[in-house]
């Protein structure tokens, strides 16, 4: 039960850009087609996922025992850069096919600040949980806080795609009309609230 | 002295990261639900990009150039880490009501665009009234966006209430609010013609250090130009190779030719020598020219 609960609210509830504000500028960045969009949204959920397999470990195994848990920004910004590094790499070299549509968007994602911001929530939310339970949930909310991202990005590039010919005042023209259709989909997730 | 006060109106006025670049949306949109808290984040993002602009100024001779982006992020997560603890201990309502976004000034895009773009190439004292300026600018438009969002929203004035509740329009200190802010914001900049990052014509491929304007998608172009070069790179250098090994395989054949015919020429002295009916000195004196060949 509580891990449906996890799913909703991380998925739906407080989604990761439109009520955290975590990872806007490639929100409204690579947003222009759905095409890259939902390239941008794949890669960022692999990376989200894997950073989470690995960081958690890293906190409680390393950092805490010892003391160190000042260290996790350190710690986790290094981790997630290196880690983005490396999957470049295995992809290059093992899958070849996934590298072509996902490797441009792969050196972007070291600054996106969704990566690291989801790292260190689940270090502070679950760090005292048992090992087992706190491993499960925080890759569980890792997965669906990216899905959450995907279905933003996506949902807003279809938007723009639509609008992009739409006679549209000219102040507002560009950057003022992505925000304005942002603000108007994050008062379509205020509605999830009620959910959890 | 000229040069620091040009710094810091360059980083208040000039290019201004939040009215004019639009650096670091992140925090801008998520801490400034009233003023206090955007005025709070602003003085922290400044103190680190000050320190983190003094440090990598100091260190711009010793980071080595390939892995200089990392070790800039080495400096500004350890500067982070100390504002944490010291915002922990001092200011424990500043640290919970920023939350998370204290430890995401590490990604924020102002630092290392800053670190990039100035501290990395210029000597201390400009580095440090950079770093002050741009702080302050950043500090600047956190607070009036926040003076705005609280007004509407709360009707009150850092934290002191002088709108009645029923005049308060909630929306604003929500999520959606803070979009909206901003989007009138950036819409009034495009009417009045001001110089930002929202109405500037988008070019191929931009400097890095301008990730609003370019958000990513300037990234992608330059990607594309980069993987480009280096696949010309890499022709040119299997071209200069494959010219190389014809050359050495050239110079292998005119050696072994020439081997072969002093050979050649060697076996016909002899064969003369042999003919002229002396055999055994003959050969030795043969076998002596071999050795000193």
């Amino acid at each position: 039960m509580e891990i449906f609960v996890i799913i909703i609210s991380s998925m739906l509830v407080s989604n990761v850009v439109l009520s955290q504000f975590l990872g806007i500028c490639p929100f409204l960045g690579v947003s222009k087609k759905v095409d890259t969009a939902l390239g941008m949204g794949v890669a960022v959920t692999f990376v989200i996922t894997i950073a989470c397999l690995i960081t958690y470990p890293i906190y409680y195994f390393l950092l805490v025992p010892n003391g160190l848990d000042y260290l996790e920004t350190i710690a986790f910004i290094l981790i997630i850069a290196a880690l983005v590094q490396f999957i470049e790499m295995v992809l290059k070299k093992f899958i070849p096919a996934l590298h072509a549509s996902l490797g441009v968007y792969l050196p972007l994602i070291t600054t996106n600040c969704a990566v690291l911001g989801v790292a260190i929530n689940n270090a502070t939310d679950y760090g005292e949980e048992a090992f087992g339970i706190g491993y499960l949930y925080s890759t569980v909310r890792g997965f669906f806080t990216a899905v959450g991202f995907l279905i933003a990005i996506v949902i807003l590039a279809s938007i723009r795609e639509r609008t992009e010919n739409n006679d549209i005042p000219n102040s507002f023209k560009g950057t003022p009309i992505v925000l304005v259709t942002s603000s108007l989909m994050a008062i379509a997730f205020c509605g999830f609230a009620g959910l959890v | 002295m000229n040069v620091c006060v040009e710094r810091l109106k360059n980083g208040i006025i000039t290019e201004n990261p939040t009215f004019v670049m639009m650096l670091g949306m992140c925090p801008t949109l998520a801490v400034t639900s009233s003023a206090i808290n955007g005025l709070g984040m602003g003085l922290t993002t400044t103190v680190v990009l000050t320190l983190s602009n003094v440090f990598i100024s100091l260190l711009r001779k010793v980071i080595p150039d390939k892995v200089r982006i990392p070790a800039y992020i080495v400096v500004v997560a350890s500067f982070v880490t100390m504002v944490q603890l010291l915002l922990k201990a001092y200011l424990p309502f500043l640290d919970s009501a920023l939350g998370v976004y204290i430890p995401l000034i590490v990604v924020n895009c102002i630092i290392l665009g800053r670190a990039e773009a100035y501290a990395g190439k210029n000597p201390v004292v400009p580095s440090l009234f950079d770093g002050l300026g741009m702080g302050l600018g950043f500090t600047f438009g956190l607070t009036c966006i926040g003076i705005c969002r609280e007004i509407l929203g709360a009707g009150a004035l850092f934290n002191f209430t002088f709108i009645p509740e029923d005049f308060h329009i909630t929306f604003f200190v929500l999520a959606p609010g803070a979009f909206l802010v901003l989007a009138c914001l950036t819409a009034v900049q495009n009417k009045l013609q001001m110089p930002s990052a929202t109405n500037v014509e988008d070019s191929e491929a931009m400097k890095c250090g301008y990730c609003a304007g370019c958000a990513a998608s300037a990234c992608v172009a330059n990607k594309g130009i980069i993987e480009a070069e280096r696949v010309a790179a890499k022709a040119a250098e299997a071209q200069a190779k494959k010219e190389a090994a014809a050359k050495k395989a050239q110079a292998a054949k005119e050696a072994k030719a020439k081997a072969e015919a002093e050979a050649k020429a060697k076996a016909e002295a002899e064969a003369a020598k042999a003919e002229t009916g002396a055999p055994a000195p003959n050969a030795e004196a043969a076998k002596a020219e071999e050795k000193e060949d």
